[in-house]
């Protein structure tokens, strides 16, 4: 299977990110390009989930150039991110716990939504027809993750391995460029784990999304990814082929250990 | 048996998205509406429109104004009645001032000045939350009795800043029997309580729901939290001032701003606490519980007393009452900490399986 990557998409410059005198990241650079499959490893604490919000506007980095699609991004907040089509999932799941899944993964799609407030008080017209229209969407969304028989479920009573699922389809539902993916698998026997790389598979297949991903199973990293940039106390310490990086004296020293 | 979904099959989005997706609910709202408009002003007394049906339904609107921005959106505010002040002295104001107003006009006027305040008092909620911004919203409570107290202007220099409301003319019509009013407040209630719940399961309604529920995931996910939150007041404070309008020109007549305290505030919160916190049908159902029950147990516990031969006297009663009254609020809490809403929802659940529940 040959696949089509394109041209570098997200291009991260030199990033340091300080929490006041501590270094999160320091001097990072490294780029995404279009339609891969992006991973970024490391022990606890390198970086890595900072490494995610800095890309989505959560953190704003103290020093560093971020380019997106070439332009160079000033600094902003994390629903502008959301504008310009990165979606993301959390590495403890945040989903809106009071909801349906069916509401939850409406609510990803809430930037394509153009009906003003009033007119939803109405429920007339283009309110109307929006609902239906994101319904659609959203149904094919739901179809995809193999979700259908919880879509009227609140998210609270859902296993772990299903409110996964249903987060990675509220990121879906924006129908993102790139998709965040922090821990996508944390928690999962076997099996979800095995579904839910079908799922990232998939949706980078199907749908071209570019992904980067955060994971500790290397098994999994080394099967699915494309390139892998490994951090270490917030320093990079490895960018490559998963073949490369597994080579790589510092990584195995730092992070992956003898025996890999 | 009765209440049942099986053979309800939904063929489009639209029939699964309609407002009440089961038949029996339909069925029920529009008895419910039919008993409301034609049935209750038929046969009910003067007494019941205007002591307990015409106060239960402005209450309960303004607890829907509190539940869109409390329950829904999860901003805890205690200033609802300070919002319901501002809506009774806009009214007047409009009336009072502006030539030729029609009173409905004036009341939407009403909930717009209020939402202005509401906007005003919600912007600290962009920096703090949950007990906090309780206590900016207290903050409401106080500044604006107070200003309609100091400014005699708000009340054309009354003394104490009472008003006595204008006569209510609609296209001509008179409203002035407890009747009409009654109807003219369950016209009100009945459209805003339909415009909210359209809000609610709308995309308006989601942005709330998931900024209250995980905000930094729903900024992640493109809702820019500012204007969702200031909506939020605003909504919910057009709500209560309509709601204080009316409670001045439908039910009370007159009114002074201490009669907008922190009480009636604590009061309204106590009915989405107990009726429900994110609930349309438990704004109603908390106001008829807290509104009611007192009622009821007036007339309750003395006919009690006489039934055990226990020589009661009113002041007993009333204390007795209390008492009653906060060990039920506990009650409830404990059984069913989200409220009254959810005992109806599991109720329907069983129902759907009655009689053969397996």
């Amino acid at each position: 299977m040959t696949k089509h990557i394109g041209d570098v998409i997200l291009d991260l410059q030199n990033i340091s990110l300080r929490f006041g005198g501590v270094k999160a990241l320091t001097d990072i650079s490294f780029d995404v390009r279009e339609h891969e499959i992006r991973a970024i490893i490391g022990p606890n604490g390198a970086g890595k989930s900072s490494m995610l919000n800095v890309i989505n506007g959560v953190y704003h980095p103290q020093q560093g150039r971020i380019l997106w699609r070439g332009a160079e991004r000033r600094k902003m907040e994390p629903h502008m991110a959301a504008r310009q089509s990165i979606a993301r999932t959390f590495q403890n799941i945040a989903l809106f716990k009071g909801m349906s899944v069916l509401d939850n993964i409406m609510t990803g799609r809430i930037t394509k939504m153009k009906s003003t407030f009033l007119e939803h008080a109405l429920w007339f017209g283009r309110a109307r027809r929006e609902e239906l229209e994101h319904r659609r969407k959203v149904e094919e969304v739901i179809d995809f993750l193999e979700i259908q028989h919880i879509r009227k479920t609140p998210v609270g009573r859902l296993p772990y391995g299903l409110q996964k699922r249903v987060e990675l389809g509220r990121a879906l539902a924006a129908e993102p460029a790139m998709l965040l993916l922090d821990e996508p698998m944390a928690g999962m026997n076997v099996e979800e784990k095995q579904d839910m790389c079908r799922f990232i598979l998939d949706v980078n297949d199907q749908f071209g999304t570019t992904i980067v991903l955060i994971e500790h199973d290397m098994g999994v990293v080394m099967d699915i990814s494309d390139r892998v940039v490994v951090l270490d106390y917030g320093r990079k310490i490895g960018d490559g082929l998963p073949d490369e990086v597994k080579n790589n004296e510092e990584v195995i020293r730092a992070y992956l250990g003898a025996g890999h | 048996m009765l209440y049942r979904e099986a053979g309800q099959f939904k063929t489009s989005y639209a029939a699964d998205q309609q407002l009440f997706p089961i038949r029996q609910d339909r069925i029920g709202v529009l008895l419910l509406l039919a008993v409301a408009f034609v049935g209750v002003p038929l046969l009910a007394s003067e007494y019941w429109f205007s002591a307990i049906l015409i106060p239960f339904l402005i209450f309960a609107l303004a607890a829907l104004g509190l539940n869109i921005l409390t329950g829904y959106a999860g901003q805890l505010s205690l200033g609802s009645a300070a919002f319901m002040a501002v809506g009774a002295y806009a009214a007047y104001n409009f009336q009072l001032r502006v030539e030729g107003i029609p009173v409905l006009l004036s009341f939407a006027c009403a909930g717009l000045t209020a939402a202005g305040v509401g906007v005003l008092f919600g912007l600290p909620s962009l920096r703090i939350k949950g007990f906090y911004l309780a206590v900016a919203t207290l903050a409401a409570q106080f500044f604006i009795v107070w200003c309609l107290t100091k400014f005699p202007w708000l009340s054309n220099n009354s003394s104490s800043g009472v008003i006595s409301t204008q006569p209510i003319e609609i296209l001509g019509l008179a409203v002035d029997t407890p009747r009409e009013k009654y109807l003219l407040v369950l016209a009100v209630v009945a459209l805003l309580a339909l415009a909210a719940k359209n809000l609610v399961r709308s995309s308006t309604g989601r942005a709330w729901m998931a900024v209250r529920d995980m905000d930094v995931a729903a900024s992640v996910i493109g809702i820019r939290l500012m204007p969702t939150k200031l909506l939020a007041f605003a909504v919910s404070s057009f709500y209560c001032g309509v709601a204080g309008a009316l409670y001045a020109f439908c039910y009370l007549g007159s009114v002074e701003p201490d009669g907008f305290s922190l009480d009636m505030s604590f009061k309204i919160l106590f009915m989405i606490i107990i009726g429900g916190v994110g609930s349309i049908l438990g704004s109603f159902l908390g106001a008829a519980f807290i509104l009611l029950l007192p009622i009821f147990l007036d007339v309750a516990l003395p006919a009690a007393a006489g039934l055990f031969g226990l020589p009661f006297s009113s002041a007993t009663v009333s204390h007795i009452q209390i008492l009653v009254f906060g060990a039920l609020i506990m009650f409830f809490l404990i059984v069913e900490p989200h409220g009254l809403a959810r005992l109806w929802q599991i109720a329907k659940e069983k129902l759907r399986l009655w009689p053969f529940p397996h």
